[in-house]
């Protein structure tokens, strides 16, 4: 196993990839991004444009969420009369991650679990009693992967909706915080990811409010808060 | 270039920053405040771009104890807040912020066109560009063979034969349901369906609302004009042009031919002079100019000018035509 052999913080207190423990990767916010999303002739069977869209890269991780909506919803029976409903699917190209990693596939239950999140992160955070009988489909699409898949793409949707125009209450912003020993980690590459026990935290920064908070390793409560309210801390700074 | 009397400078603060420090004075300073700010407005010509300013989501724009929230906003605690990211619009009391991209919001009156989506009981569902399908109900629209005469049972059989699904038609909002879905009509003859021509889809924002939005650019443009219809859902419709009674439902109209799938034969000539109008306003609204008569039309006589004709435009010929015709100056970094 070579991701027992890596070392997460070494002598001089720097990350394998030469960081500090709290310093983020190098990151990159573009707005728009989707070719065809100002103008086209549009024909009945061709592909509309999205309403919004945006890259978001983080070091190696890099993720374009295109934004359709509101629209007529694609299934009548999942419309709600009262407000939107928000639609969410992930997929991964095939080229993803380098090497070992499974490749994944659209119906991949990982997948389904990323996209779920999303969902869960944004449906209070969407104004959707706005939007009633309509339908806002999130189409994220991961480009690289390289750890923080989740976060990246939140802060993706986030700015793919605003592109679109749709009301939210507040900019979502998300960022992952590992745990080596004592020492809080922010924004984890893959082999830190797989190392290490992995928090996702995704905030309201204005408000300080949580609206997504993922774990799946086992960890000590106190150790919990303390990266939790680093993580918050760290997202209101953006 | 003006004299600055009662204003001090910090007036000429962005709009989302004077306002909470104002809210935050003694009442009786802020009437003093009240007073400044009729003052700025009446010497600047009311909201003037000095006093528009940028917002994003989460952002407060002003207390709720002095203001209404519209469009856009909404409150929290004491405080109105964004919730799009767009410019701020102001009237008296009532803020909104307009996104700068959204779909189109539909108006009683707005001239729209749209894609037939389905054909239902007694109604068309349309695809109007809108947040949600718009609706065309078979008692609003004209049916071949007199303009009023009821609607009966054997219509609503032949609805396909009206219109079916794909066909493209112009119509205006005739009112708002309940949860904003649009309901259109076709009870004029400037109204119905589209032929001869194609779609161009542009942001619905570039498209101000007109006192018309049937154009016609004259027959130097092609044998018989082209016919230009700018849709304030952001759908122009570009097509091979028609005489003026044609136009206006007059003499030469028509009737039995409102509802004909078949397009007219167009000449070669014809067809260019369509693609070079729609490639002109491609290009237009990629620049996100905002889309008028008069600008096409400029842009129509440029192009004739400088010999264009045929074929799609370089990138060249692009910059030269938006600095001339618009003073638009997109150097590009690519």
């Amino acid at each position: 196993m070579s991701s027992s052999r890596l070392e997460i913080l070494n002598d001089g207190g720097l990350r394998h990839d030469a960081r500090r423990p709290y310093e983020l990767r190098s990151t990159s916010f573009l707005l728009s991004t989707s070719s065809s999303s100002s103008t086209s002739s549009s024909s009945s069977t061709g592909l509309t444009p999205p309403d919004g869209s945006s890259t978001v890269t983080q070091g190696l991780t890099s993720v374009q969420v295109t934004v359709f909506g509101p629209r007529e919803p694609r299934q009548r029976s999942l419309a709600a009369h009262d407000r939107a409903t928000v639609a969410v699917e992930v997929g991964v190209v095939p080229w993803a991650s380098s090497g070992s990693g499974a490749k994944r596939t659209r119906g991949d239950k990982r997948l389904q679990e990323i996209g779920a999140a999303i969902r869960q992160t944004f449906e209070p955070v969407i104004m959707t009693h706005l939007y009633p009988r309509s339908e806002i489909a999130i189409n994220v699409q991961v480009l690289s992967a390289d750890g923080g898949i989740l976060p990246t793409s939140i802060n993706a949707t986030t700015l793919a909706l605003i592109d679109a125009g749709i009301s939210l209450l507040d900019y979502v912003t998300s960022i992952s915080i590992g745990l080596h020993l004592l020492q809080p980690l922010l924004d984890l590459s893959q082999p830190e990811e797989m190392d290490l026990p992995t928090l996702v935290v995704a905030s309201l920064p204005s408000s300080g409010k949580i609206t997504l908070a993922q774990m799946e390793t086992r960890l000590h409560v106190d150790r919990f808060e303390e990266m939790l309210t680093l993580g918050t801390d760290e997202e209101g700074r953006r | 270039m003006f004299s600055v009397t009662s204003i001090p400078p910090s007036s000429t603060l962005s709009f989302a920053d004077d306002i909470p420090s104002s809210h935050r004075k003694h009442p009786a300073e802020l009437d003093a405040m009240d007073v400044d700010e009729v003052g700025f407005e009446d010497e600047y010509g009311g909201a003037g771009p000095s006093k528009r300013t940028i917002v994003t989501p989460g952002e407060i724009i002003t207390s709720s104890k002095e203001y209404m929230r519209g469009h856009g906003t909404y409150v929290e605690d004491v405080n109105v807040v964004s919730s799009v990211t767009g410019t701020i619009d102001r009237v008296n009391k009532l803020i909104s912020v307009k996104p700068l991209r959204s779909r189109y919001n539909p108006e009683v009156g707005d001239l729209v066109i749209g894609r037939i989506n389905e054909v239902g009981p007694q109604r068309w569902r349309v695809d109007a560009n809108g947040r949600q399908d718009a609706v065309l109900m078979l008692s609003s629209v004209n049916l071949p063979g007199g303009v009023q005469r009821r609607k009966i049972e054997s219509d609503a059989l032949k609805m396909r034969e009206f219109l079916a699904e794909g066909d493209l038609l112009v119509a205006e909002v005739q009112s708002l349901l309940g949860d904003g879905v649009m309901s259109l009509h076709t009870r004029s003859l400037k109204y119905g369906k589209l032929r001869n021509g194609f779609l161009i889809t542009v942001p619905p924002q570039l498209i101000r609302r007109l006192k018309s939005h049937f154009h016609h650019i004259p027959p130097p443009c092609g044998p018989t004009g082209v016919d230009i219809i700018l849709g304030l859902n952001g759908f122009v419709w570009v097509s091979s042009g028609t005489s003026q009674e044609r136009r206006e439902g007059g003499e030469g109209f028509d009737a039995e031919g409102v509802y004909s799938d078949r397009n007219d034969d167009i000449t070669p000539e014809g067809r260019q002079a369509i693609s070079l109008i729609a490639n002109l306003i491609k290009l237009l609204a990629r620049e996100g100019v905002p889309l008028t008569e008069t600008l096409i039309g400029e842009a129509y006589t440029w192009a004739a000018k400088n010999g264009l004709g045929i074929g799609t435009l370089n990138e060249e010929v692009e910059e030269r035509l938006l600095s001339e015709v618009v003073g638009l100056d997109i150097t590009k970094s690519s």
